[in-house]
């Protein structure tokens, strides 16, 4: 397996970064760690994943889609599309991963978002492997591996060498353009860490969380449960949860006069919000409670329904250390299981 | 990027103001044509699907296209004054350019399920104005139809919707009965007077009939009662909802009733299918 030692990473990023733009988790001082442009001398993130996830690349938090002239009584659409340059997001984590295969069932599906699409098309996805996963981590639940990441192309650290594989021709193509730098190297020490990472997965407070409570024809009977009550009577409707969710999608379009045209901006948004669903006539949610419950049932039951059964969650677990009042995805399922 | 992203909006022009009640108003919309002329529409779409109209830096909103697509010549949108773009639309002139985009959504199944049907109307307030494209698209297929009853209400007769397009057209057609009621007695009225859950239960429709409804929340709740008390099943009655929409195309998350998207799913559904999901609407 073609390899770099840890301390030639940085000639690596540098290497990247001469021809594309590149981005890598790295610590603020406060230490959490959060996606940077990579700029020589930034040191990769010990930490095992970013505070914000690495959704905003491909949908970010905020973004012009159109502008418009008014005149009179004329109006001049302006399209202010154009062709995204090429980047890399490097150590992407399993779990964030996945979330692309959620957010491009609904950003790919017909009709095709072309905003989303011109990032995707553009953008190489590099995951980085866990080695150790944190208490809140529950990917396992969603199926997936996070000693064997998803992503375009795929690295793992055995503590001495950072190892490197692709997963698609992107991925082929992002290792070929760094191969002078790579050797081959032994896997051995590297085959020890992820079967030691496997066993600690096993041990996860979280490892037995199942989804079987929600597959088949289970809507109206978790619409109706009367737990939501109980699950929802402290949230604040801070929207938290959905800000650093790595599979959250929900957005508005809002339109600013900036004196000299109009500008039309996609913004992410919240159905954790009280104004979420408010029309001129009323709103068809007007308690948290049934905020709370669209955004859970969403994930675990309506998007399954519409997607083979594939759940909207990937077990980040950012949820799980940010709601302020500590309730979170996990402890849904588990009270929604419970006949 | 040359791509069409379904969310860059084509510019329609208005070229029809009709004042039809004190707070509706039917807009017709012509497109730009390459030549600069103004005309035709701007896409065709099939009865009951809808369009995203809007002013920029005002706002954007779904609204149900009133005009058959059997008209050629124009769309047409009757909108109720109630927010702030509508009243901002309200305040247009004749010839102020729009936003448009669409056609969004499903349609009432004129082409498979309804044809052939004896079918009934029934209507509340502003609720005709998705009825009225399935209307005139059947009073220009008339052939494919059997009977064909329209039973339409509204506060007062000032606030019937589409009033003198009833009296000189639908009423003068063979085969179409129309059946009018306002709410309270007034004056100049010598109609049937009622709200019209319980007119329907007086008029005692055949139970042969499939029926498409649409109006206020509370109408059409009583009058689904009135008509299962009379024998009708759920699944010989359609209706069209509307929740808020940003995207219209099922990604920006905010109008499903459970799995489903009013903007993508419907906004047309059958009642034996709405009874499968919450009641969030």
């Amino acid at each position: 397996m073609l390899k770099i030692s840890l301390e030639n990473l940085g000639r690596l990023f540098d290497a990247v970064s001469e021809k594309q733009t590149l981005y890598i988790p790295t610590d603020r001082e406060d230490g959490a760690a959060e996606y940077r442009k990579y700029e020589n001398g930034m040191k990769l993130s010990r930490n095992l994943n970013t505070l914000r996830s690495a959704k905003d690349f491909f949908f970010p938090q905020t973004e012009n889609l159109a502008d418009f002239k008014m005149e009179g009584k004329k109006i001049e659409v302006i399209d202010i599309r154009e062709e995204s340059e090429d980047f890399v997001v490097f150590g992407v984590r399993a779990c964030d991963a996945r979330s692309f295969t959620i957010l491009d069932k609904v950003f790919l599906s017909e009709p095709v978002d072309s905003y989303y699409k011109n990032r995707r098309d553009h953008g190489t996805i590099v995951t980085m492997a866990c080695s150790k996963p944190a208490e809140t981590c529950f990917c396992g639940t969603f199926g997936i591996d996070p000693t064997a990441p998803e992503g375009d192309a795929a690295c793992w650290s055995d503590g001495e060498s950072v190892f490197f594989k692709a997963n698609n021709e992107k991925g082929q193509a992002f290792i070929d353009s760094v191969a002078y730098l790579l050797e081959d190297g032994d896997t051995t020490k590297l085959d020890e860490v992820n079967a030691k990472t496997k066993e600690i997965l096993g041990k996860l407070p979280l490892a037995n969380l199942s989804t079987e409570a929600f597959g088949g024809d289970t809507l109206m009977e978790h619409f109706r449960s009367e737990k939501w009550a109980e699950l929802s009577e402290s949230c604040l409707g801070c929207g938290t949860c959905t800000f650093v969710c790595p599979t959250c999608q929900c957005y508005d379009i809002k339109d600013f006069n900036t004196g000299h045209g109009i500008k039309r901006f996609r913004c992410w948004d919240s159905c954790m919000y009280s104004d979420f669903t408010k029309m001129a006539h009323g709103n068809i949610r007007n308690s948290q409670l049934e905020r709370f419950r669209q955004r859970f049932m969403h994930k675990l039951v309506y998007f399954p329904s519409n997607n083979n059964g594939e759940f909207g969650c990937v077990g980040c677990g950012r949820c799980l250390s940010k709601c302020p009042i500590s309730m979170n995805i996990v402890k849904v399922m588990k009270a929604l299981e419970v006949k | 990027m040359n791509a069409n992203d379904t969310l860059i909006p084509h510019i329609g022009v208005v070229t029809d103001i009709r004042i039809d009640t004190p707070d509706v108003k039917t807009f017709r919309v012509n497109a730009i044509q390459a030549d600069g002329t103004v005309s035709g529409k701007v896409f065709e779409h099939m009865p009951g699907q809808c369009a995203m109209l809007s002013i920029p830096g005002v706002g954007e909103g779904m609204f149900s296209i009133t005009s058959s697509p059997t008209n050629k010549d124009f769309m047409e949108f009757s909108i109720k004054k109630c927010g702030c773009l509508t009243t901002w639309l309200h305040a247009m002139e004749v010839g102020q350019q729009i936003t448009i985009r669409g056609p969004y959504g499903n349609n009432f199944p004129v082409e498979t399920e309804l044809k052939g049907k004896d079918l009934l109307f029934i209507a509340g307030g502003i609720g005709l104005a998705p009825l009225r494209s399935v209307i005139n698209y059947v009073r220009d297929n008339r052939a494919n139809y059997g009977d064909v009853q329209i039973v339409y209400g509204s506060r007062s007769k000032d606030d019937l919707v589409d009033y003198q397009e009833i009296l000189d057209e639908w009423m003068k057609d063979d085969g179409i009965t129309v059946n009018l009621t306002i709410d309270r007695e007034q004056e100049g009225w010598d109609g049937h007077v009622g709200f019209v859950p319980n007119y329907v239960k007086e008029l005692n429709p055949s139970l042969s009939k499939t029926v498409l409804i649409c109006g206020p929340p509370i109408m059409i709740k009583f009058t689904l009662a009135g008509l299962k008390e009379l024998g009708f099943t759920e699944t010989q009655v359609y209706t069209t909802m509307e929740l808020r929409m940003k995207c219209a195309v099922g990604k920006c998350g905010r109008c499903n009733i459970g799995d489903k998207y009013v903007c993508k799913d419907g906004p047309v559904f059958r009642f034996d299918q709405l009874d499968e999901l919450p009641d969030e609407y």
